[in-house]
């Protein structure tokens, strides 16, 4: 069995087959997986005994479900306003020209991605992003090289 | 006359004991429970501000042994970032309001929807879940919790489209009437509260209605918990009374240079200078779930309208017309203004758009677009033209 398969198979055991984990399911296969494949969405179709159609439909209407390749790593830096008052363009110049890639783009190596997204809550410590889930706050350009560094040591 | 100063609150973040709290519920009929809340002038601290004792009182009053509780917990409004620190430090107070609730209307079963970019918090929220339940079990008090998480739609933090995507579908938002006391989250009578407002349903309980209704107006009773941020020396997390001016407001938290005001976040009003002194932050005037920016006169204010309508040309869940074409006709529209491409009068085409969407969308996302727009178009007209 591949190993999606198999994923997705324990992930349903886990959760249940109902419809209301159908979100459950693709947040812990986005977690395990960075995004979700064709195949994986696929998988779930089946396991919960819905259209792919379906499946993909409900994904691709959240932006933290990942319908495209996404890197190990996927940093978020956020463009609203107060982020954007800030300062983020040039954390983001920071993090373009440290991993050498555009905005919605993934390194060759795939370990990372880099997006801009909309308000992740920390307004008063900004400029703020997340990488995967953790948040990292009031950042200058010397503070997310040294994180940067720190992940691609990783 | 010399106006009062602001009035710190400490409610939000003190030390009140939720065992004690339950344990008064427990011996407190569910009327009684209701009428404390009722009493109090409590209004939904989400933004949209409805009353929680009446919404507590329909969904009380509606049969069937199966009834939710849901918490709120999609903090997506640019600025807000308030719902995050009171999970982060009094989560407690959060399950024991749900819980609360729960015995208020009689529902067993309570989900949090907690937004993901929040995920970070999940593990110590578990943490202190599994002792909480071992509380409620300890006081005999039959009532669960459940979280699920979100994967960033702001959408999602209206009610109806919240409980979509609980369901396992998209996050659309579905028309109304039956309203989430009749039929909510799976088909059954629903009270969905925002984190804040279920903590004040603990404090209530703690202190008292009075105590709380003595604070505010008549209008926007008790206080509040703001998040302020832009252009201010001291950003953060505030409880403050309610009732206060912009004015007041901005000689507590402004750097002296304040222009404008962007009250309730980017579906909130922009208040500019000259409105300062006649603007009361409540729902007499503007409300806010709490966001509240700062501008000096060194921001452009095209950049602001131009990052919210960017921020609801993606956020838009698409469902309807008027939101989903007007979004985007808003933010290309301002764009061709800037660039000389169309006339500024274009501008006041764009503002009978907005009208429209307030009348013709069908959920508050696209009905509240054009309060940012309206407001920063109005007062600063020369700004988004040249």
């Amino acid at each position: 069995m591949p190993d999606q398969e198999k994923l997705v198979k324990e992930l349903a055991d886990k959760h249940g087959r109902k419809r209301e984990f159908l979100l459950p399911i693709l947040q812990e296969l986005v977690y395990e997986k960075n995004y979700l494949t064709d195949e994986s969405m696929r998988y779930v179709a089946k396991e919960l005994n819905i259209s792919a159609a379906d499946v993909y439909g409900t994904a691709s209407f959240y932006t933290f479900l990942d319908t495209e390749l996404r890197g190990k790593y996927v940093i978020r830096v956020c463009k609203t306003i107060s982020c954007s008052m800030k300062g983020k363009d040039e954390i983001l110049h920071v993090i373009c020209d440290t991993l050498k890639i555009d905005v919605g783009e993934t390194t060759l190596d795939k370990k990372f991605s880099l997006l801009a997204t909309n308000c992740i809550g920390w307004c008063h410590k900004a400029p703020a992003m997340l990488i995967n889930d953790i948040p990292f706050i009031e950042l200058t350009p010397s503070k997310v090289t040294k994180i940067l560094q720190d992940y691609i040591k990783r | 006359m010399k106006a009062q100063k602001i009035k710190r609150v400490d409610l939000i973040f003190d030390s009140t004991s939720t065992k004690e709290v339950l344990v008064k519920a427990i011996k407190m009929k569910p009327e009684e429970i209701i009428q404390e809340v009722l009493d109090s002038g409590l209004r939904g601290r989400g933004g949209a501000g409805f009353p929680t004792g009446l919404k507590w009182k329909y969904a009380a009053s509606e049969k069937g042994a199966v009834k939710y509780i849901v918490c709120n917990a999609d903090e997506g409004e640019p600025g807000t970032f308030k719902d995050r620190q009171i999970l982060e430090d009094a989560p407690r107070k959060v399950y024991a309001g749900m819980a609360i609730a729960g015995r208020a209307i009689g529902a067993k079963q309570g989900y949090i929807y907690l937004r993901g970019e929040y995920r970070y918090l999940l593990f110590k929220l578990m943490e202190e879940l599994v002792f909480f339940h071992s509380r409620l079990k300890e006081l005999g008090y039959d009532f669960n919790i459940q979280f699920r998480m979100g994967s960033g739609a702001y959408i999602c933090g209206e009610e109806s489209a919240l409980f979509e995507s609980i369901e396992g579908r998209r996050g659309e938002p579905r028309n109304k009437p039956p309203f989430p006391t009749v039929s909510g989250l799976f088909g059954k009578p629903t009270v969905i509260n925002n984190v804040e407002t279920l903590v004040y349903t603990v404090e209530i309980l703690d202190h008292g209605a009075k105590h709380f209704k003595e604070m505010g107006t008549s209008d926007s009773r008790g206080s509040k918990v703001f998040s302020i941020s832009g252009d201010t020396p001291k950003p953060g997390i505030y409880e403050l009374e309610l009732g206060m001016t912009v004015e007041r407001f901005v000689e507590e938290f402004g750097d002296g240079d304040t222009k404008a005001v962007q009250v309730g976040g980017a579906s909130g009003f922009c208040v500019p200078r000259k409105k300062f002194r006649e603007t009361i932050i409540g729902f007499e005037g503007v409300p806010t779930g709490g966001s509240m920016i700062l501008f000096n006169s060194s921001r452009s204010m095209y950049n602001l309208l131009h990052n919210y309508l960017d921020f609801f040309d993606e956020e838009s869940c698409g469902q309807c017309a008027p939101c989903r074409v007007g979004c985007q006709q808003l933010l290309q529209g301002v764009v061709s203004v800037k660039a000389g491409e169309k006339d500024s009068r274009y501008l006041d085409e764009l503002v009978k758009l907005a009208k429209t969407m307030k009348i013709a969308s069908k959920c508050g996302l696209g009905q509240s677009v054009g309060n940012a727009f309206r407001t920063i178009v109005e007062h600063f007209r020369e700004e988004i033209i040249y």
